[in-house]
């Protein structure tokens, strides 16, 4: 019993300092941002590996869940005569659930693992201790512009998942289950609203780019240096971002539309 | 101790120097000085913490105990700001190389440049062609650090470090990997950048021959403890017992070759056990 106890009590520990360092380490990736807009070069480097090599994944993704959506939907609302509100069941719950979600997880596989590895690597070579040694903060110089590039990335990522999304649920409503398309659209735009779906939907990815980056890139800096501990360090960030972006999206979720 | 050398004239001091890996201890009250101007080698077998020196004078790990000068300031009470600023005189070249694997190694040696100057391309194309030229690599420029052998990275790595043109280099093993013809370059190469511009520079070896050729001082490290010092010709004529056996290479002496360790017969003999 004793030592149940003291085990919980130095794994809280741990986790507890882990957290502490995570910390630090944000602050210290946010505060080279300033640097960073100096020499957009590196920043734009990084848009293209974390954000644009996330396209093609992200719109297939998308364009299937579209289909899905539009085939679900359409004979749960046929029961009800209500097909023609099809748009608007598809793209509301690609905007403000599966888009920033889906994509958020999809980018974490994608982009984050990918992030935790590279940086793994570059430590277990010496390759930061390497530029500490030669004046260059490894964190400012490596760490920010990733940070950066997941940040501007996720919002346009999961806007293009939604988008597609909406494209796939056409396709499907009105190309092969025969829904107006015109009433597809219209409904679609006199129902979904600007701020209460769009905006919330555009929040939720900011935040979940911003919890997958910052999870992704502590997990590569703080990997133990060998294979064997950047490969942890690489499940990790894929198991840890998923939590982290689900419950998040309960509490945003009860936040952003509870009072509706 | 023998405090012969006086500390005027030092650009690193080190003094009382303690440091633990765990349990194990790898300094244990140490005290060194490097001259200005000079080539002081570290030697000592392998596993002794000469890595482990280098990388605290470039303030990577805090001492326990002690305190290391480097250039007047002491390292280790230094902010981060100073400590870059530091930094940016001292240039290291890594035992592993530690190149910037996502670079060419044309790029790999213009990084601190473009980092820390504002110099047009041009003029940075013309120093690192200088540099490259100086290792021997400079039709190697488009290679990535993937394609290189170990020998050559570190090359590549030798010229990066001179790439600021720093007060002092400290080389972790040079020599390792280097055929007979690169050997000789770099030894010349490591010679008259102390000579010509007047660096100073530290060097970790385990090659006896070629270390005594270019060192002005030398020490000897081993179990945590400096166990001999001077010149290379004090060095070669020391009557000390473990000098002796690292320059001669003797499996048997105070320095053990192995890992501290039980007895080899009854570990031999303990069966039923795993490890
Ligand atoms: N990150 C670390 N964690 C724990 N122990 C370490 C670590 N790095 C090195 N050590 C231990 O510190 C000791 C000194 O290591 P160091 O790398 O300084 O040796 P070295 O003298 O450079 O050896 P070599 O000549 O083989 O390069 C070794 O016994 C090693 O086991
Ligand atoms: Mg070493």
């Amino acid at each position: 019993m004793i030592q149940i106890i003291q085990n919980l009590g130095k794994s809280t520990r741990t986790s507890f300092t882990k957290l502490g360092r995570a910390t630090y380490f944000l602050f210290q990736t946010i505060s080279g941002t300033f640097g960073i807009l100096l020499r957009p070069r590196l920043l734009l480097n990084q848009l293209y590996s974390v954000g644009v090599l996330s396209f093609l994944i992200i719109t297939i993704s998308g364009l299937f869940v579209g289909m899905v959506l539009g085939l679900q939907g359409y004979y749960t609302l046929s029961d009800f005569g209500a097909e023609e509100t099809l748009g608007v069941m598809v793209a509301a719950s690609l905007v403000r659930e599966l888009g920033p979600v889906v994509s958020a997880l999809l980018f974490a596989g994608r982009a984050g693992s990918a992030l935790t590895a590279e940086i793994g690597l570059m430590k277990a070579t010496e390759q930061l201790s390497g530029m500490e040694m030669m004046a260059v903060d490894p964190i400012k110089r490596i760490i920010t512009p990733r940070f950066l590039a997941g940040l501007i990335s996720m919002p346009l990522l999961a806007g293009l998942f939604s988008a597609v999304g909406i494209v796939g649920g056409q396709i499907i409503g009105s190309g092969l289950l025969g829904v107006d398309q015109g009433v597809y659209w219209s409904q679609m735009q006199a129902s979904i609203d600007f701020h209460d779906d769009i905006i919330n939907g555009v929040i939720k990815s900011i935040v979940f780019g911003f919890v997958a980056s910052w999870i992704a890139l502590f997990e590569g800096y703080d990997a133990i240096p060998t294979s064997e501990g950047v490969s942890r360090a690489t499940t990790r960030t894929v198991v840890n971002s998923a939590f982290s972006i689900l419950g998040l999206d309960f509490i945003l979720t009860a936040l952003m539309f509870g009072d509706n | 101790m023998d405090n012969s050398v006086s500390s005027q004239d030092s650009i690193v001091s080190v003094r009382n120097l303690s440091f633990s890996r765990g349990n194990k201890k790898i300094f244990d009250d140490i005290s060194l000085d490097f001259q200005r101007g000079k080539i002081t080698a570290i030697m000592g077998p392998s596993g002794t913490g000469k890595t482990t020196l280098l990388k605290l004078i470039g303030g990577q790990l805090f001492p326990e105990n002690g305190s290391i000068t480097v250039d007047g300031e002491d390292v280790h009470k230094l902010r981060r700001t100073e400590l870059y600023e530091l930094r940016k005189r001292l240039g290291m070249l890594f035992q592993s190389g530690a190149l910037l694997t996502d670079m060419n190694v044309f790029d790999n040696v213009a990084f601190p440049l473009r980092e820390h100057t504002h110099l047009p391309e041009s003029m940075i194309r013309s120093l690192v062609l200088m540099k490259l030229q100086a290792v021997g690599l400079r039709g190697a420029r488009t290679l990535m650090p993937n394609e290189l052998s170990g020998g050559m990275a570190r090359r590549v790595a030798l010229a990066r470090a001179i790439a600021l043109d720093p007060m002092m280099i400290l080389y972790d093993e040079p020599f390792t990997g280097q055929d007979p013809i690169s050997m000789g370059v770099l030894v010349h190469l490591i010679k008259s950048l102390n000579n010509i511009l007047g660096l100073t520079s530290i060097i970790v070896s385990h090659d006896v021959h070629d270390t005594s050729a270019i060192a002005d001082y030398i020490y000897v490290l081993s179990g945590g403890k400096i166990v001999g010092q001077g010149t290379p010709q004090e060095i070669q004529q020391s009557d000390s017992e473990w000098v002796q056996q690292f320059m001669t290479g003797a499996a048997d002496g105070p320095v053990h070759f192995h890992y501290p360790a039980k007895d080899y017969v009854d570990d031999l003999m303990s069966t039923g056990k795993r490890y």
